[in-house]
């Protein structure tokens, strides 16, 4: 398919890149809000306990001390924290405040200062008493009967009907059914069962959660602050607060990352609390050390697979199940755990029988969230391991078997149907799958075939060797929007010298999205992205659009805006015709001007917009266009690794690292690597070194970048990113499908295939640390 | 108090305590184009140059170099008239969400100031003391490849 695109498929400048190089863009802290003052939280030192008193006598005596916010002055109203559609499948269970602390670190009480260090000293004055409750550290043994429950509270509530069963410690359950197991486990010849782990993990955007709110001159309440979901901000903080939805705007400045981490109204519903009591400036900024500990985590989980499947490979029945640590709070429990099923299974959509079970449970931990990948990550491990087990066994090359088995164009998989967010999802064919064509090209750039029989353990001649070589693939998929759940809407406007204000509900988080969106728009509008002026995220300004996540941004609020341009350029086209004494049909756009079509004459955007308003029509050149999805394209992803295993001290690095994504049309190809390099970076840094250790009484112990290592420079491999070619969604705006979370599932499931090329061991916990290899490479 | 630092070229008179840290300092007084990701040494968005070598400003008291010059990211240039390191950062795609560009700008400066054509594994090692989360790092090594290039008076294809 050729493309004569002017401004897609184009690598324009980001257009906030050179204000955020030189510091001039501002993030939340950066408002520069006088007489501002800070909102500290004092973390619980126990991870389950109960508050039965709190004396603030002496803090509120000190100077500068202006409040102290506790269970037992701010109104308990249950809510859930999760930055999702209404009604959110997350159960309410947390007050802004409560009389329970359920994790080392959980807030016990807020303390309003004129600054910082009087707020940190009023919190030692705070003598607080607690009644000491047993706590649930161990999320396998959660539904136990001897095990504590997190959440016993009366008024703790699920708003949607799905399982929510706090007396056994499950914040969600989900199952679904395709065809029937049992009976694909007897039509097989042989059937296998395994479990993995995955680990608890940050998000580590380089912006610290961050929420600021003062009361501007009319006595409303504006919150500026570090969110991937204004509008759904809004929505919670009216809630959780009751100062009502009118009385609140929400603008989302910068954000220095999110990667799921701010898909979370967390800091909000305080701050907006603390201002709207005290009518001050007021800010809460975290610190790394309760960031890590006090914002949301990627959950841990178990994985287990059943397999079915003959001899010559096909697979007759498939059980997943996955058990996910939710922490204290329940906050995405129940979607994280089906994106397990719904981003994985219907990769190879072939297989007659299907089982997902999924639970959630409690713990007192700190809470897990939205994380890029979203419980696909974590469900690739068992699962893509799972593959390269079967081709082992029936001696089939794994990149032929995909090719094979992967779902194709125009199919589709009865996963979709069976498994959405909290109700059944939708049917909807494949349009777009390149996955072929990333296998194939992903495997020619790491010589795949030769090199998988080189550095067979099988092959391998001197056993002593201390470096020893593997090689792995694995292929991925996941989705683009929530269909029929995520909406988006845009408004344009059209400026008297031919410029376009671009108003966008959408989140640009960091991702580019900004300009991508605006990119469309030029698209459509037939001008040049300097003539596109982007206004995202404020709730008084812009209309409404759920926000960044479920990588639906490019797709779904892309889609608004070709919308919502398309009717401009009809209104352009009619106001030309008239000017030009022609009819409509007889127009041309072309770089900012109407033409006659075949002919000299024209007009000048500016001229036309021009005489609108002022001269002939005397109206506004204006549209909105709001959208819901219908359909949730999955990218694909097929990703290869070299690794060499050092036996002696247990290190593995990784040498080479393959990636080819078939995201549709980049809407603008460099961003869309930067999406998927990053995406892979996180992820190799989360496969080999990230992890939470916690000491026995459930305290994190390396919260901290010094503590808790990622990935820099210098711990990169050879990293080789190719992008499909001749990839066109057509259910998507100029062929664009998403690309930003994809990639984050490879490298946990290759590196440990590529593990096994090697030693013909498996790996099953991450992260693969040099402790756990040597332990593995001794049995 | 107030103290006279030597800032972006320019003397200027700022509010500060005897143990606000050099970041805190900067932040406080507008120069928010200085970052705080951690404030324990360990992310690099807090890069400054005191006498043109960068430091981590979250590590030091701003008392402690009052009489050296500071210089921020936009101390090196701006939108009106940008570096050619904070152009290339721009050019090869490599500021995502930009918390830590402002940092990176800074190394990326140090870096090419002692080392006018740094090998691959250079720029890695020299990038050491800089999280990004959102790049994974590769435009960022092409932008200080740019970079360079650029100084050099390099044939520049990508612009
Ligand atoms: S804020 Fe100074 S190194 Fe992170
Ligand atoms: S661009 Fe976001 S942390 Fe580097």
């Amino acid at each position: 398919m050729k493309n004569n695109f002017k401004t897609v498929n184009h690598s324009v400048r980001k257009i906030d890149g050179l204000g955020l190089a030189t510091g001039e863009e501002l993030f939340t802290d950066d408002y520069d809000i006088r007489d501002c003052a800070v909102i500290k939280l004092m973390p619980s030192p126990y991870a389950y306990a109960e508050i039965t008193d709190i004396d603030e006598s002496e803090a509120l005596k000190m100077e500068g001390v202006i409040d102290v916010l506790s269970y037992k002055n701010v109104e308990r109203i249950m809510h859930t924290t999760a930055g999702q559609s209404y009604p959110e499948p997350a159960p309410y269970d947390c007050a802004i405040f409560d009389n329970t602390v359920r994790f080392v670190g959980d807030k016990v009480l807020a303390v309003i200062a004129e600054d910082e260090k009087t707020a940190l000293k009023a919190i030692k004055k705070i003598k607080v008493k607690y009644n000491i409750l047993e706590p649930a550290l161990d999320y396998e043994k959660s539904e136990d009967r001897e095990t504590s429950r997190v959440h016993t509270e009366k008024d703790a509530i699920q708003i949607i009907p799905i399982k929510f069963q706090p007396e056994k410690n499950i914040a969600s359950e989900v199952n679904a059914v395709v065809g029937d197991v049992e009976k694909g486990y007897k039509e097989s010849d042989e059937v296998m069962e395994d479990t993995f782990y995955t680990q608890y993990a940050h998000h580590c955007m380089m912006e610290p959660s961050s929420t600021k709110g003062y009361i501007d001159g009319r006595g409303r309440l504006v919150l500026i602050t570090s969110t991937q979901v204004p509008f759904h901000t809004r929505r919670i903080v009216s809630h959780a607060t009751k100062i009502p939805v009118s009385k609140i705007r929400v603008i989302k400045p910068r954000i220095g990352g999110g990667f799921g981490n701010k898909q979370e109204a967390l800091l909000e519903p305080i701050v907006a609390f603390a201002v709207w009591k005290h009518r001050i400036p007021i800010k809460l900024i975290l610190k790394r050390d309760e960031v890590f500990v006090f914002s949301r985590t990627r959950h841990p989980f178990r994985i287990k697979y059943k397999v079915g499947f003959n001899k010559n490979g096909e697979i007759k029945a498939i059980h997943l199940d996955a058990l996910q640590n939710t922490g204290a709070f329940g906050t995405h429990a129940l979607t994280v755990v089906s994106c397990v099923g719904s981003k994985i299974l219907p990769l190879l959509n072939k297989i007659p029988n299907m089982l997902f079970t999924g639970k959630a449970v409690y713990t007192n931990l700190p809470a897990g969230g939205a994380y890029r990948g979203y419980g696909a990550t974590q469900g690739y491990f068992a699962y893509t391991q799972m593959i390269d087990v079967i081709c082992e066994k029936c001696g089939i090359d794994q990149a032929e078997y995909y090719k094979k088995w992967h779902i194709k164009t125009g199919e589709t998989s009865e996963i979709f149907k069976a498994l959405g967010e909290g109700k059944p999802g939708h049917i909807f064919k494949i349009d777009s799958c390149e996955l072929t064509q990333c296998i194939d090209k992903g495997a020619e750039a790491i010589d795949w075939k030769s090199k998988k029989a080189k550095y067979s353990f099988k092959n391998k001649k001197n056993k002593n060797e201390r470096y020893i070589k593997g090689i792995g693939m694995g292929c991925f998929m996941q989705g683009s929007s929530v269909p029929y759940i995520d909406m988006a809407s845009v408004y344009i406007k059209m400026n008297d010298d031919g410029s376009f204000n671009l108003n966008l509900g959408a989140t640009d988080l960091g991702t580019g999205s900004d300009t991508v969106l605006s990119q469309i728009a030029a698209e459509v509008l037939e001008t040049s992205i300097n003539n596109i002026l982007v206004i995202s995220s404020d709730t008084d300004v812009t209309p409404f659009d759920v926000g960044a996540y479920a990588s639906s941004t490019t797709y779904l609020s892309g889609l608004a805006v070709k919308d919502c341009a398309e009717k401009i350029k009809k209104i352009i086209k009619k106001h030309a015709a008239k000017k030009l004494a022609v009819k409509e049909e007889d127009i041309d756009l072309f770089e900012g001007n109407a033409f006659i079509k075949g002919s000299k004459d024209s007009c000048s955007y500016g001229e036309i917009c021009t005489s609108a308003m002022h001269i002939d029509e005397m109206e506004q050149i204006q549209a909105t266009s709001s959208r819901v999805s219908k359909s949730s394209p999955p990218p694909f992803s097929a990703h290869f690794a070299e690794i060499v295993i050092d036996t002696l001290t247990g290190n593995i690095k990784v040498e080479k690292y393959v990636t080819a994504t078939d995201c549709g049309v980049c809407i603008n190809p460099k961003l869309a690597e930067g999406q998927v390099e990053g995406a892979l970076v996180n992820g190799l840094s989360y496969a080999l070194i990230e992890d939470y250790s916690f000491s026995k009484k459930g305290n994190m112990m390396n919260n901290g970048f010094g503590k808790y290592k990622i990935y820099t420079a210098a711990d990169l491999p050879e990293i080789i990113t190719i992008m499909a070619e001749n990839s066109y969604e057509n259910t998507g705006p100029y062929g664009a499908k998403s690309v930003a979370e994809v990639c984050i599932n490879g490298p946990i499931p290759v590196i440990a295939n590529a593990f096994y090329n090697a030693t013909g061991k498996r790996l099953h916990k991450a992260p693969f640390k040099p402790e756990y290899i040597l332990e593995i490479l001794g049995e | 108090m107030k103290e006279i630092f030597n800032i972006n070229g320019k003397n200027k008179k700022i509010e500060l305590r005897p143990d606000s840290t050099l970041l805190e300092a900067l932040r406080d007084n507008g120069f928010t184009e200085v970052k705080n990701g951690c404030e324990e040494g360990q992310c690099g968005a807090c890069l400054v140059l005191v006498d043109d070598v960068s430091v981590n400003s979250c590590q030091i008291l701003a008392m402690s170099v009052k009489d050296q010059t500071i210089v921020t990211s936009k101390g090196l240039g701006d939108q009106h008239k940008p570096s050619i390191i904070q152009e290339a950062y721009v050019d090869a795609g490599a500021v995502q969400c930009g918390f830590c560009t402002p940092g990176f700008v800074i190394s990326t400066y140090s870096l090419l100031k002692k080392n006018p054509n740094p090998t691959e594994e250079e720029i890695k090692s020299a990038l050491d003391g800089n999280l990004c989360r959102c790049t994974g790092y590769i435009k960022i090594i092409d932008a200080v490849k740019l970079a360079a290039k650029r100084m050099n008076g390099g044939e520049d294809n990508e612009k």
